[in-house]
C-alpha cells in the first residue's frame, strides 16, 4: 500500500493533475459536496457524498451524437465522435463504484454504446473507502462493502494518513508513476475499517433486507400498495436524476443555425412523455411511471442480471425527494405482499 | 472508433405510393442503390429526417424483395406528417435492423397461417404474409383477415386484390367497419369477423391491429379452441435507442426493440399488462 501524510494530499493530486484532468468532491458552497477539476485551491470535501452521483463522467447529463448538414433534399451524417482525454476521479464511494458495473452491464453488452465505452477506457477511477456513513446509507442491503470499494485503485483516510492501494493495471500505472512512499504498516487502516463496520451495522438502515422479487413479478407489479406509495409523488425526477444508476435517455435534435446536432440527455421515467405515443401511453398515471422505476431496480433488472439490483443504496433518493417517498418505502411495502 | 448503430446510415426514397387518405408506402434504397440492410420478418428500423425527428417503424417489405424497402407509415405526428409531405428523391436516415422476427422458419414452418390485421397493422404482417407467399412451399393452408374502417382505409388494396386473392391457395376475407357505397364485401369488426369465419384451431394465428382489436381478436380466437401459444402478435412502444439501453419501451423486464417486437400471446401472459 502506498502512503502519504494528509498534509501532502494537495501535492499528490497536483502530480496527478500534471498529466490528465483530476476530478475529486470538493464542497459546493451550499452544505453539499460536488466532483470538481482539481486545481490549486480546491480542497478535498469531507462530506459522506457528492449531491449529485458519479454516473456523470461516464454517462453526461448531455452528450452529442452525431451531426447531420441538409441541404435540400440531401443529407450529410458526420460522425464527430472524438477519442475521449484521459482523466482521473478521485474518491468515489463504494456504492457509485458499483452503479459503474450496472452501468457497464447495460452500455458495454451488445451493441456496445461507443459514447460510453470512450469514457469508460479513458476515467482511472480511485475509490475511498467510507469512514463516516450516514443516516441515509443502505449498501450493505446490496452487498456493498463501504470499507471495501473496487474501482481501479482504492483509497484510506485514517490518522493522520492517506493509504492507497491498485486494484486493476491502470490504477497500478497511475499510482506507480506518482513517486509515493509504500508501507506494510497498515494497521490504522484496519482499526479504521473494524470501526466504520461497527457505524455500518448501527445505521437505521442496517437491517433492511433486499427480498427476491424476481420470482413474483406480477405478485409485486399488481400489489395494491403502489396506490399509496405513489399518492404523493409529484413526478419532479429528483430521484432519476440523483440517482447513480438510472441510465435512460432521450435522443433529440437541435438546429444549431448552421447543422442539426443530434444529442442525448438523460430522461425519466418519471415524465409523462417519457413513453407517449400518438395513440397514446402505457404509463398515463403518476402510479404506473412509480411503479415503472421501482419494478426495474428491484424486479426487472435484477431479473434480466443474475438477481443483481439496479439500487446500490447510496440514499441521495432519500434526500432530494420533496415528498419523502424513497426505495426503502417501496422495499418494506413490496417485501410484505410478495412474502 | 467502433461502429456505433446510433449513427445513421443514409437512404434515398425512391418511390412513394398513397395507400389511404393517411397512410403512404415509402421505398427506400441505400445511396449505392442496395438494400439498406438485410432483416428478417417481423423486424424495424429507425428512420429520421435531422431536425425533424427519428421513429420506429416495422419494414413491410419482405425479406424476400432483394431490391428495396418498404415502410408503410401512418401520418399521425411530427415525423410522420412531414415523411408524407417529402416527394421521391429525398435522403433519409436509416439504422437497423432491430428487434426479433417471426419464427418463419421454426414454428411456423409446415404449419397453417391465420392472418388477422386491423387498420395499419398490416403493415408488419406484410412482410411475412409476403415471405410466406415467396417461401410457398414451407408452409400449409395461408388464410388472411383484413379489416379496416372503411374501403379507402385498406393498406396495400391493390397488392391484395391482384396478388394476394389471385393465389390459388391463399384465402383473403377483407371486412370494412360500416356500409359503404361501392363495397360489397363483409361489412362488419375484424373480431366478429374472425368468429364467424370460424377457423378450425390447427393453425398458428398472427394478430396485429389497435390494441382493441387484438384484445377482441385473441379472444375470439380462444373461443374457437386456438390456445395462446399458437397465436403471435407485434408490439408498439415509444422507443429512441432501438437496442435495449434507452429503457423506455419494456413490458416487465422485457424490451420491445430487442426482445420483441414480436411475442407470443402466452409469452404476454406473464409480463405485466402494461401495454
Amino acid at each position: 500500500m502506498y502512503k502519504l501524510n494528509l498534509s501532502e494530499i494537495n501535492a499528490f493530486f497536483a502530480k496527478i493533475a500534471q498529466n490528465e484532468k483530476l476530478y475529486i468532491p470538493a464542497d459546493n458552497g451550499k452544505g453539499g459536496a460536488r466532483y470538481t477539476e482539481w486545481a490549486e485551491g480546491v480542497e478535498l470535501s469531507n462530506a459522506c457524498n457528492t449531491e449529485r452521483s458519479a454516473k456523470d463522467f461516464f454517462f453526461p447529463q448531455t452528450e452529442n451524437l452525431v451531426d447531420f448538414k441538409v441541404n435540400g433534399k440531401k443529407i450529410e451524417v458526420i460522425d464527430s465522435r472524438e477519442e475521449c482525454e484521459d482523466f482521473v476521479v478521485f474518491g468515489v464511494r463504494a456504492c457509485d463504484v458499483k452503479s459503474f458495473e450496472i452501468l457497464d452491464s447495460v452500455y458495454l453488452t451488445d451493441p456496445i454504446d461507443s459514447y460510453y465505452k470512450n469514457r469508460r477506457e479513458h476515467g482511472t477511477v480511485i475509490s475511498l473507502a467510507c469512514s463516516a456513513p450516514e443516516e441515509t446509507c443502505f449498501c450493505r442491503t446490496f452487498g456493498i462493502d463501504a470499507t471495501k470499494p473496487a474501482g481501479d485503485a482504492r483509497a484510506y483516510i485514517a490518522g493522520d494518513s492517506l493509504y492507497i492501494e491498485a486494484l486493476t493495471e491502470k490504477g497500478s500505472a497511475l499510482l506507480s508513476s506518482l513517486g509515493i512512499a509504500e508501507t506494510d504498516d497498515t494497521a490504522a487502516v484496519y482499526a479504521q475499517i473494524a470501526e466504520t463496520e461497527k457505524k455500518l451495522a448501527e445505521l437505521p438502515l442496517a437491517a433492511l433486507e433486499a427480498k427476491d422479487f424476481t420470482k413474483k413479478q406480477l405478485d409485486a407489479f399488481n400489489a395494491p400498495v403502489w396506490a399509496g406509495l405513489s399518492q404523493t409523488c409529484l413526478g419532479c425526477g429528483s430521484c432519476t436524476f440523483v440517482c447513480p444508476t438510472c441510465q435512460c435517455y432521450d435522443i433529440k435534435d437541435f438546429d444549431t443555425g448552421h447543422g442539426i446536432k443530434r444529442f442525448r440527455c438523460w430522461d425519466s421515467c418519471m415524465y409523462s412523455d417519457f413513453t407517449m405515443m400518438a395513440h397514446g401511453t402505457p404509463r398515463n398515471t403518476q402510479l404506473e411511471k412509480f411503479r415503472q422505476r421501482f419494478m426495474h431496480k428491484l424486479v426487472y433488472y435484477p431479473m434480466n442480471n443474475d438477481g443483481v439490483y439496479g439500487c446500490v443504496g447510496c440514499g441521495r433518493c432519500l434526500k432530494k425527494c420533496p415528498i419523502s417517498m424513497n426505495i426503502v418505502k417501496v422495499m418494506k411495502s413490496l417485501g410484505e405482499v410478495t412474502e | 472508433m467502433i461502429e456505433e448503430t446510433l449513427i445513421p446510415k443514409l437512404g434515398v426514397v425512391t418511390d412513394i405510393r398513397i395507400d389511404t387518405p393517411d397512410v403512404k408506402t415509402f421505398r427506400v434504397v441505400g445511396l449505392d442503390g442496395e438494400k439498406p440492410f438485410i432483416h428478417v420478418p417481423g423486424q424495424c428500423a429507425m428512420l429520421s429526417i435531422p431536425g425533424v425527428g427519428e421513429a420506429m417503424f416495422s419494414i413491410t417489405s419482405s425479406p424476400t424483395n432483394e431490391e428495396f424497402m418498404e415502410f408503410s407509415i401512418k401520418k399521425c405526428g411530427c415525423l410522420t406528417e412531414w415523411l408524407h409531405k417529402m416527394d421521391v428523391g429525398q435522403e433519409i436516415c436509416i439504422r437497423g435492423p432491430y428487434g426479433n422476427a417471426f419464427p418463419v422458419e421454426s414454428d411456423f414452418k409446415g404449419r397453417d397461417l391465420l392472418f388477422i390485421a386491423g387498420g395499419i397493422g398490416l403493415a408488419p404482417l406484410r412482410s411475412v404474409i409476403n415471405y410466406c407467399r415467396d417461401k410457398r412451399e414451407n408452409y400449409g393452408h395461408i388464410d388472411i383477415v383484413y379489416g379496416s374502417r372503411s374501403k379507402d382505409d385498406l393498406v396495400d388494396y391493390r397488392e391484395i386484390i391482384d396478388e394476394w386473392c389471385a393465389d390459388k391457395d391463399i384465402n383473403v376475407y377483407l371486412t370494412i367497419d360500416r356500409e359503404q357505397e361501392g363495397w360489397d364485401g363483409h361489412v362488419g369488426f375484424v373480431p366478429n369477423y374472425v368468429k364467424e369465419l370460424d377457423f378450425k384451431p390447427t393453425s398458428t394465428a398472427v394478430v396485429c391491429g389497435p390494441p382493441i382489436m387484438i384484445k377482441f381478436t385473441l379472444a375470439g380466437l380462444i373461443e374457437l379452441g386456438f390456445d395462446k401459444s399458437q397465436v403471435f402478435t407485434t408490439m408498439e412502444m415509444r422507443m429512441k435507442c432501438g437496442v435495449g439501453k434507452c429503457g423506455r419501451c419494456n413490458i416487465g423486464n422485457k424490451y420491445v426493440c430487442k426482445d420483441g417486437p414480436v411475442f407470443r400471446c402466452d409469452q404476454l401472459d406473464e409480463l405485466p399488462n402494461e401495454y
